[in-house]
C-alpha cells in the first residue's frame, strides 16, 4: 500500500512539467477567450476592457458577415473532407498492394502531408495564376479552355482552388489512417470470400468497407476539425477574397483581432465557432465510439 | 491488363502528389523573362541559380532557415523530454485520473491554433517575448505535447514489466530505472516522436507570422509569406519558387529517410484518439 501512494506522487511529479505547460499555454487561453468575450475591448474603449455582458453575442447574432463566413467554412469543410477521404482511400488501396517501388510511392504520397501548408500555398497560387499559370496552359493545350480563367479572381473558382490545394495537402493524412485500417483486416476473410465466389467489388463492399468503418470515421473526425480551422491556405492564396468569397471563420477572427483590434468581439467569434465545431465533432464522434464499441 | 491499370493509377497518384513541388523546382530555375513568357515552357531554356542568389543576398533567407531550425529543434527536445516523463507516468504508475487526462489532451490537440491566438499574443506581449524565439518555442512545445505523450505512452505500455522488476531487484532507484533502462529502450519511439514534432514545428504558420515581426527574427514559413516584390502588385514568383524549394528540402529528406517511422508514429497517435 505504501509503494502505491509513493508511486502516485512520483507519477504526479513526472507529469507536472507537461501539465504546467498545458495548463498555462493551452487551457488558460481558452478560459481567457471566454472571459474577454464578455467585454468591450477595442479602439472605441482605447483597448481598455469594459464589461458589457452578452452584447458581443447579440451583435454576433445580427452579423450577416459572420454567418457568411460560417457558411463558407462549413461548405469548404464538407466538400474538402469528402474528397480527401475518397482520394485517401484510393491512395491507401494502391499502397496496400504488393509491387516494386512501393516505398518510393509511399514516400511520394507522404510528401504533401510533410510540407508546410503556408509555403506550398504559394506553389498553388502559381499553378492557378491567371496569366502564366500552368493549369490554364494545360487546360488550353487539352482544348478544354479557349481563354484563360482568373481562378483566384472569382469567388466560386477561388474557393474551388483552395479546396483543391487542401485536398492535395491532406489526402495523405487520410491515406495513413486508412492504410493502417486496411492492414488490420485479416487476409483469411478475403480468401474465404474468394472461395465462396465473391468478386473483388463484392469483397470491397462487404468486407473492406464495413471493417474500415472505424478508421474512416476517425479520419473524418480529425480532418473535419482541422479543416474547420483552415487559415494558412486562405491567408496566402486569397487573403479571404475576392470580395470575401473565401473568407473562413479563422480569417474573420484573425482580421477582427489584428486589423480592427476588436478583441472582445473577436473573442466572441472564437467562442461561437468553437461551439459549432464541438457540436459537429460530437456528431461525428458519437457514431465512431459506437462503431469502436461494436468492433471490440 | 489489370496490372497496367494499377500502374497507371499509381503513376497518376505519384505525379499528383509531387507535381506542385516539381513545378516549383522548374520555375525556380527559369529566368524572369521565361517565367512571364507565353506559352508556358515546361523545361527551362537557360536554367540558372539567380533566384537562389537573390534569396540569400537580398533577403535574410539564411537567417529565416536558421531561426526555423533553432526554434523547431529546441521545441522538439523540450517536447519529447517532457512527454517521455509524462507518458511513462501514464503508462506505468497507475496515476489516478490518467484516462480522463489523456482524453482531455487528445481533444485539445485537435483544436485549431486560431482559438489560442489572441490570449497567447497578449501573453507574449506582456512578457516582452514578441520577437523572441521563446514566443514560438513555448507554444510549439505545448501544442505537440498531447500527441507525443500518446505516441510514447503506447510504446511504454509494450515494454515488459519484468525488465523493471529485475532492475528493482538489482537495487536501481526509480529515476535510475527510467533514465538507464526505459529511455534507452524507448530510443526508437523517441526518435519517431521527435521527427514528427520537428515537422509540425517547422511548418507552423499563424503564431510565427504574428509573434515574430522583425525581419531577422522570422521563421521560414512567415518569411516566405511576407516576401514581396519591388512594387506592391508584382509578386516575385522566381524567388518565391526558390524559397519554397529550399525551405521544403529538409522535410523531403526527413520523409525519404524516415517514412516508415512517420507512418507508424502518426498511426499510433491517431489510433488512440
Amino acid at each position: 500500500m505504501k509503494t502505491r501512494t509513493s508511486d502516485q506522487s512520483f507519477g504526479a511529479l513526472l507529469v507536472s512539467p507537461a501539465a504546467a505547460f498545458i495548463l498555462c499555454i493551452a487551457i488558460y487561453p481558452i478560459v481567457r477567450v471566454l472571459l474577454v468575450s464578455f467585454f468591450a475591448q477595442n479602439l472605441g474603449t482605447q483597448l481598455e476592457p469594459k464589461f458589457i455582458g452578452l452584447d458581443n453575442y447579440v451583435r454576433l447574432v445580427n452579423d450577416g458577415h459572420f454567418f457568411q463566413t460560417l457558411r463558407t467554412t462549413l461548405f469548404f469543410t464538407l466538400v474538402s473532407v469528402m474528397i480527401e477521404l475518397l482520394l485517401g482511400l484510393g491512395f491507401a488501396l494502391l499502397l496496400d498492394q504488393r509491387f516494386r517501388g512501393r516505398s518510393f510511392a509511399r514516400a511520394a504520397m507522404l510528401i504533401p502531408w510533410a510540407l508546410p501548408t503556408a509555403v506550398l500555398a504559394w506553389a498553388w497560387s502559381w499553378i492557378f495564376n491567371d496569366q502564366f499559370g500552368v493549369l490554364n496552359d494545360l487546360l488550353h493545350r487539352l482544348g478544354v479552355l479557349s481563354r484563360p480563367v482568373a481562378w483566384l479572381g472569382n469567388g466560386p473558382t477561388a474557393l474551388f482552388a483552395i479546396i483543391l490545394a487542401d485536398v492535395w495537402k491532406t489526402a495523405p493524412f487520410a491515406m495513413i489512417i486508412l492504410l493502417a485500417g486496411l492492414q488490420n483486416i485479416p487476409a483469411q476473410l478475403y480468401e474465404s470470400a474468394a472461395i465462396d465466389g465473391a468478386g473483388s467489388l463484392k469483397r470491397f463492399r462487404f468486407i473492406t468497407l464495413p471493417l474500415l468503418g472505424p478508421s474512416i470515421m476517425l479520419a473524418l473526425l480529425f480532418r473535419a476539425i482541422q479543416s474547420f480551422g483552415i487559415f494558412d491556405l486562405v491567408f496566402v492564396m486569397t487573403g479571404g477574397g475576392p470580395g470575401g468569397a473565401t473568407e473562413t471563420l479563422a480569417i474573420y477572427s484573425y482580421n477582427t483581432f489584428l486589423r480592427y483590434l476588436d478583441f472582445g468581439y473577436g473573442s466572441a467569434t472564437i467562442v461561437v465557432s468553437f461551439v459549432v465545431m464541438a457540436v459537429c465533432a460530437a456528431g461525428i464522434y458519437w457514431p465512431l465510439s459506437r462503431l469502436r464499441f461494436a468492433s471490440e | 491488363m489489370k496490372r497496367s491499370i494499377f500502374y497507371l493509377l499509381l503513376w497518376l497518384a505519384v505525379i499528383w502528389c509531387l507535381g506542385p513541388f516539381l513545378w516549383q523546382i522548374i520555375t525556380s530555375l527559369k529566368t524572369n523573362e521565361e517565367i512571364s513568357a507565353l506559352p508556358v515552357t515546361y523545361l527551362p531554356h537557360n536554367a540558372g541559380w539567380q533566384h537562389y542568389d537573390a534569396l540569400f543576398i537580398r533577403k535574410p533567407f539564411a537567417r529565416y532557415l536558421l531561426n526555423s531550425f533553432i526554434i523547431a529543434s529546441i521545441s522538439t527536445i523540450l517536447c519529447v523530454g517532457l512527454s517521455a516523463l509524462a507518458a511513462y507516468s501514464f503508462s506505468r504508475l497507475r496515476l489516478r485520473g490518467a484516462r480522463f487526462m489523456l482524453g482531455g489532451l487528445i481533444t485539445i490537440s485537435l483544436f485549431p491554433p486560431i482559438i489560442f491566438f489572441f490570449p497567447l499574443y497578449e501573453m507574449m506581449r506582456r512578457a516582452g517575448l514578441l520577437n523572441n524565439p521563446l514566443a514560438l518555442i513555448i507554444p510549439y512545445t505545448t501544442f505537440n505535447l498531447p500527441f507525443s505523450i500518446i505516441v510514447l505512452a503506447t510504446f511504454f505500455r509494450g515494454v515488459p514489466r519484468d525488465i523493471e522488476d529485475a532492475a528493482k531487484v538489482d537495487g536501481f532507484g526509480r529515476l535510475q530505472i527510467l533514465w538507464r533502462i526505459i529511455l534507452p529502450l524507448a530510443a526508437p519511439a523517441l526518435a519517431t516522436t521527435a521527427i514528427l514534432v520537428f515537422i509540425f514545428a517547422w511548418n507552423e504558420f499563424l503564431f510565427a507570422l504574428t509573434f515574430m515581426t522583425e525581419e531577422r527574427r522570422k521563421t521560414v514559413t512567415a518569411g516566405i509569406a511576407t516576401l514581396s516584390g519591388t512594387t506592391v502588385h508584382e509578386t516575385p514568383w522566381g524567388p518565391i519558387a526558390a524559397a519554397v524549394v529550399v525551405s521544403t528540402i529538409p522535410l523531403i529528406i526527413l520523409v525519404v529517410i524516415f517514412q516508415r517511422r512517420i507512418i507508424q508514429g502518426l498511426t499510433a497517435g491517431a489510433a488512440k484518439g
